[in-house]
């Protein structure tokens, strides 16, 4: 059940995306903007020139100290060991069974520092995680969350309009942009080049002014990530799934010991995660069954491409990509093909 | 997108569906109310011609990017034609929501019927009221 609008967080950019005409609605507690000027025109934006998303509903964990790479070892799937400082790493965090609590970035800052974004609708889930698993490190998990507001600038232009020069793919540096020291990332969750900023909150309407592009809401992020075949947590993972089964077996680094790497050692995923593009008309919906054997985590029409598409959760043995499928649509079977990952590439 | 309007002349369904009455057939589609709140429509399910629609019962399903919305029946009869141009063009429930993009065309089975349903005034009160 969603909360009263009365108890909805908003962003530190709230009045911009009402100015914007944004259609604002509750999104895991907060009061997101889904759209602007519409879903379709956003996505293609992003994907043409560049897009300024409010991301700042997502959540922030501090983790530093002596023993801060040790236990994020512990708590991360992948081999934090291995990220620099300036890096930054995708990783899931799992419960011991495997079932992934949630997907995230983690981003070296300093030698002991790191700074971990979490899906807004796990993040208190996420931190008592930490700060439970913490128990015995020399590491100081901190909720950051109040300290930023995090914006995303994707698409072929984001970095020309950038003020200052972003660092490259997969880099985090601090940058000032209209007076105010941020950090920039390169990384994103839309398949475009482009940054993420994290800036904090009482500076964010003078960066997101700044920038002066074209705002982009949740609508077309979701769409926007699907077409590439990113992972949204609530749909494509949960707790009732394994990292392996979910296709982000290459993000587990089984011999570092992290939570749950015991249980993904031998697992042999009867079903798996795959993309999938309809061969005919309809659009699939999240929880539509697949035929023979299946269920749709994700589905949309794709703005590129013009069907639609999406992600399930299929037995291993229809998993090739070629396989026809079919989707139950509200009582309609749909024709549907097993895809490779991406469903969209700039060649499509 | 078309301006917000709400013609004299139909009959509004308290589901944000109209009917325009031509003799003993009907012409229906969803409000501008209706598409506004669903977003750019991108797929129109149309039903079979031939099938049976009841007053109050859903017949098609309009789509946006990121939502399905059951489209209601305002009377009762059979399905007679159906807009084959919104297969290609499904917009056109956004850009002219009483006009090009009428969903279907239905023979009453029930004239009574109309009685139940809204001029343009009352629905127009029913918005502001809810």
């Amino acid at each position: 059940m969603q909360p009263a609008a009365e108890t909805l967080r908003r962003t530190p950019l709230y009045d911009r995306h009402e100015a914007a005409g944004a259609r604002l609605v509750p999104f895991a507690g907060w009061e997101m903007p889904v759209q602007y000027e519409g879903i379709r025109e956003e996505h293609l934006t992003v994907r043409s020139t560049a897009g300024l998303f409010d991301v700042s509903h997502m959540g922030e964990i501090e983790a530093s100290g002596p023993g801060a790479e040790d236990f994020l070892q512990r708590v991360l799937s992948n081999d934090v060991s291995r990220l620099a400082v300036g890096g930054a790493q995708y990783s899931v965090l799992c419960a011991e069974d495997g079932g992934v609590l949630d997907d995230l970035f983690t981003y070296r800052l300093d030698e002991a520092r790191y700074l971990t974004v979490t899906n807004a609708s796990n993040h208190e889930k996420d931190l008592a995680w930490f700060r439970r698993h913490a128990e015995g490190f020399d590491v100081s998990v901190r909720d950051a969350q109040v300290d930023y507001a995090m914006l995303a600038l994707q698409g072929p232009d984001a970095r020309g309009l950038l003020p200052v020069d972003a660092p490259p793919r997969m880099r985090i540096a601090s940058a000032e942009i209209a007076g105010v020291e941020c950090l920039v990332a390169g990384t994103g969750y839309t398949g475009e080049d482009g940054v993420e900023l994290l800036v904090p909150s009482d500076g964010a309407l003078a960066v997101w002014d700044a920038l002066d592009a074209t705002p982009v809401g949740l609508g077309a992020r979701d769409t926007l990530r699907l077409e590439v075949c990113f992972h949204l947590y609530g749909n494509d993972l949960s707790e009732d799934r394994n990292p392996i089964e979910a296709g982000l077996g290459w993000c587990c680094k089984l011999d570092t010991g992290f939570v749950g790497a015991d249980a993904l050692r031998d697992v042999q995923p009867s079903e798996k995660l795959v993309p999938f593009v309809f061969t005919g008309p309809g659009i699939p919906r999240q929880g539509n069954a697949v035929e023979p054997a299946g269920v749709v985590t994700s589905g949309s029409l794709s703005p590129c491409l013009g069907v639609g598409i999406g992600m399930a959760y299929v037995p291993a043995d229809t998993a090739e990509p070629g396989t026809p499928i079919e989707v139950d649509v509200r009582g309609k079977p749909r024709s549907a093909e097993v895809r490779e990952k991406p469903l969209y590439t700039k060649e499509s | 997108m078309a301006d917000e309007s709400y013609p004299e002349g139909l009959l509004y369904h308290a589901e944000h569906d109209w009917a325009r009455i031509e003799g003993d057939e009907a012409v229906f589609g969803i409000t501008w109310f209706a598409q506004d709140a669903l977003g750019e429509v991108v797929f129109f399910d149309p039903p079979e011609v031939g099938a049976t629609v009841a007053k109050d019962g859903t017949y098609a399903e309009v789509e946006s990017v990121k939502a399905v919305s059951d489209v209601f029946s305002p009377l009762s009869g059979e399905i007679v034609a159906v807009n084959e141009a919104l297969a290609d063009s499904p917009e056109k429930i956004n850009d002219d929501p009483y006009g090009d993009g009428w969903l279907v065309k239905v023979r009453l089975s029930e004239a009574s019927e109309t009685e139940a349903l809204m001029d343009a005034a009352a629905y127009k009160e029913l918005l502001a009221s809810s």
